[in-house]
């Protein structure tokens, strides 16, 4: 339960996620479940897809129809709460933000963990975006098996 | 005997921000830091802020703090700058006594705004007192500005803000963080921070507290036990945890001594840290033109330091007869930021215990 | 113990900067407070409780806590967790509550 150990439920997860069909392009995942006062990812926005409104406590909700998938509230989140998610073929694509070292390298294949920090599959990684632009938020492109297109959140270096 | 029309005490996020405000105003000031740096507690903040662009969300605070050190930077003939300087003296007439490189200097000002911020609590419990057992912001400190590992294993004690923040940066630091524990049920800061951490494969366990701390010369280890509703220990739950590092994070208490040595009003506020002073609209105490501003006056995020800092200095240079030639617009916008800020969930305990230090002419 | 690579800041070496400790040379870096440096080194006892002669440590790194009081060139309790180390510094475990210096 998020308020006790700091893991969403199934639900909360999921209310979050478009449908499969909508998820054919990339389109961002907001993992914002609290009143909690910060709207970069609203302001961030070149496309005006995520609103907030006035009242910056107001949780984040993204107009799927607007949303491009871009990847720039993933590394403007300070919450590091964002991730996009897209289904190609048989395998679900992610940008997430990453802020640690070693940076992954393209084609490496990392563990893929769960919002528990448990590893649940293996995931490939596709690009790496380390830029002055998302400012030492690392946003890592990367593929895994799409019946874990719900569980997936990070990866993790395989020791 | 020093003459100032305006001594700031304390170069953190509210002594910068109304230092930037009183000179934009065209009032002088003179800021009195005890570090050796400006910057306050955001020097060591790697995180991106939360809050909206006003208060520069999604920068780092060690961004922010070189962006408002900059910013009075700019105002050389307008604000000056004592850094290693302690005020050890404060009194009713407003001369303030600083300890310099071993001299005391006595300045005497029209205004004083006091933002000396908070220190961090301690908690109770056997050896509690052993090298190794660290305050969070200390910790941070030690790896983020010093570059210095506290150690290899260490545990959180508190989810709040900080130490959910501070247990992922020991994380990019590279230590092992055991757990964090939490003597609540429910976790204490934002959601999001907690399960960055979730994920990264470090629990929080809710209804749980140290016991005690072993070690002779340092911490070797500590015994947590699980809390009852009424957090009381259960027997029979204790859990002994190899570690050589302690981060206490359960909260921070306002320092507000310098008000007390000036005679300002007080109330204890648990909602707002501490001891704070009662205080008008303007940030203005029972003391006339002695002010405040940021977290000694309620322990808050370092957005709304900035922008009660921004309000102090404004108004400040206002009653000494320096009106900001956007006064009315700048002071409804800073008004409007605080409001925004607090009025979420997580701003309902700033709500209550400002209500209760409201002076009485201005509770309307 | 120092950080050699992080993912949001970068620590250059700076120059080396010998002092004092206990008697021994020691050294640390620009930018050290005398706590940084001596924590460093792997020194987490910084000072004693007056009476009962406990150990104590770095706690609240802003000048606060007086965790951390030590002699510093023949000065008492002074606070090492804000002082900036020196070329040359003196530094030395305080085992009472201070004495007059010159």
């Amino acid at each position: 339960m998020l308020n006790r150990d700091g893991v969403a439920s199934k639900d909360q997860v999921l209310s979050r996620f478009p449908s499969n069909e909508v998820l054919v392009k990339a389109k961002a995942i907001t993992e914002c479940y609290e009143e909690i006062p910060c709207n970069p990812c609203a302001t961030s926005c070149p496309f005006d897809a995520i609103h907030i409104g006035e009242d910056i406590n107001t949780k984040p909700v993204v107009d799927f129809d607007l949303c491009t998938g871009c990847g720039i509230c993933v590394y403007s989140c300070p919450g590091l709460a964002i991730v996009t998610a897209q289904i190609v073929k048989d395998k679900a694509r992610f940008k997430l933000p990453y802020e640690f070292r070693p940076l992954p390298i393209v084609g490496e294949v990392w563990d893929g963990v769960n919002r528990n920090g448990e590893v649940i599959c293996k995931a490939l990684i596709e690009k790496v975006t380390y830029t002055a632009r998302v400012d030492r938020t690392a946003l890592v492109q990367v593929s895994v098996p799409l019946e874990f297109i719900h569980e997936f959140i990070t990866v993790r270096r395989v020791l | 005997m020093i003459n100032k029309d305006l001594v700031i005490i304390g170069g953190g996020p509210a002594g910068l921000s109304a230092a930037k405000l009183a000179a934009e105003s065209g009032l002088s000031s003179l800021i009195v830091e005890r570090d050796f740096k400006l910057g306050g507690q955001l020097v060591k903040q790697t995180h991106m802020f939360f809050g909206s662009e006003k208060q520069y969300a999604k920068t780092r605070g060690i961004d922010i703090a070189k962006i408002l050190v900059d910013d009075v930077l700019k105002y050389p003939e307008m604000v000056e700058v004592m850094t290693d300087t302690t005020v050890v003296g404060l009194y009713e007439d407003k001369v303030i006594t600083l300890l310099h490189n071993d001299e005391y200097i006595k300045v005497q000002s029209k205004a004083i705004i006091i933002a000396t911020g908070a220190s961090e609590k301690v908690l109770a419990f056997p050896n509690n007192d052993l090298p190794g057992i660290y305050g969070a912001g200390a910790v941070q400190t030690l790896m983020n500005v010093n570059g210095v590992l506290p150690g290899n294993d260490v545990v959180m004690v508190g989810s709040g803000n900080i130490g959910l923040i501070v247990s992922y940066q020991l994380m990019q630091a590279g230590v092992n963080v055991k757990c964090v524990i939490e003597a609540s049920s429910s976790i204490g800061g934002y959601k999001v921070h907690a399960s960055k951490l979730k994920r990264l494969g470090v629990d929080i366990l809710t209804s749980h507290s140290v016991k005690r701390a072993n070690g002779t010369e340092a911490l070797e280890s500590i015994v947590i036990s699980k809390l009852d509703e009424n957090w009381d220990y259960i027997e029979g739950t204790e859990k002994t945890i190899e570690v050589d590092s302690l981060c206490i994070s359960v909260g921070l208490s306002p320092l507000s001594s310098l008000l007390s040595m000036i005679g300002v009003d007080m109330k204890y506020v648990s909602s707002l840290g501490g001891l704070v002073p009662y205080i008008d609209s303007h940030h203005e105490t029972s003391v006339k033109d002695v002010y405040v501003a940021g977290d000694v006056c309620g322990v808050e995020e370092a957005s709304s330091a900035i922008v009660e800092g921004y309000l102090t200095g404004l108004i400040v240079a206002s009653s000494l007869g320096f009106k900001h030639e956007n006064y009315d617009e700048l002071y409804r916008d800073f008004k409007a930021q605080l409001e925004n800020l607090r009025s979420g969930p997580f701003g309902e305990k700033t709500r209550e215990g400002l209500q209760e230090i409201a002076r009485n002419h201005d509770v309307k | 113990m120092r950080i050699t690579e992080h993912p949001i800041l970068t620590f250059e070496k700076k120059a080396k900067l010998q002092f004092v400790f206990d008697g021994n040379e020691v050294y640390g870096y620009e930018g050290d407070t005398i706590a940084s440096a001596l924590h460093a080194m792997g020194v987490k006892k910084l000072s004693h409780s007056i009476h009962l002669k406990r150990p104590r440590g770095f706690y609240c790194a802003i000048g606060n806590c007086a965790s951390c009081n030590m002699i510093v060139d023949e000065k008492p309790n002074v606070r090492t967790c804000v002082t900036l180390l020196k070329e040359g510094m003196v530094v030395k475990t305080q085992l009472n509550k201070g004495d007059l210096y010159d």
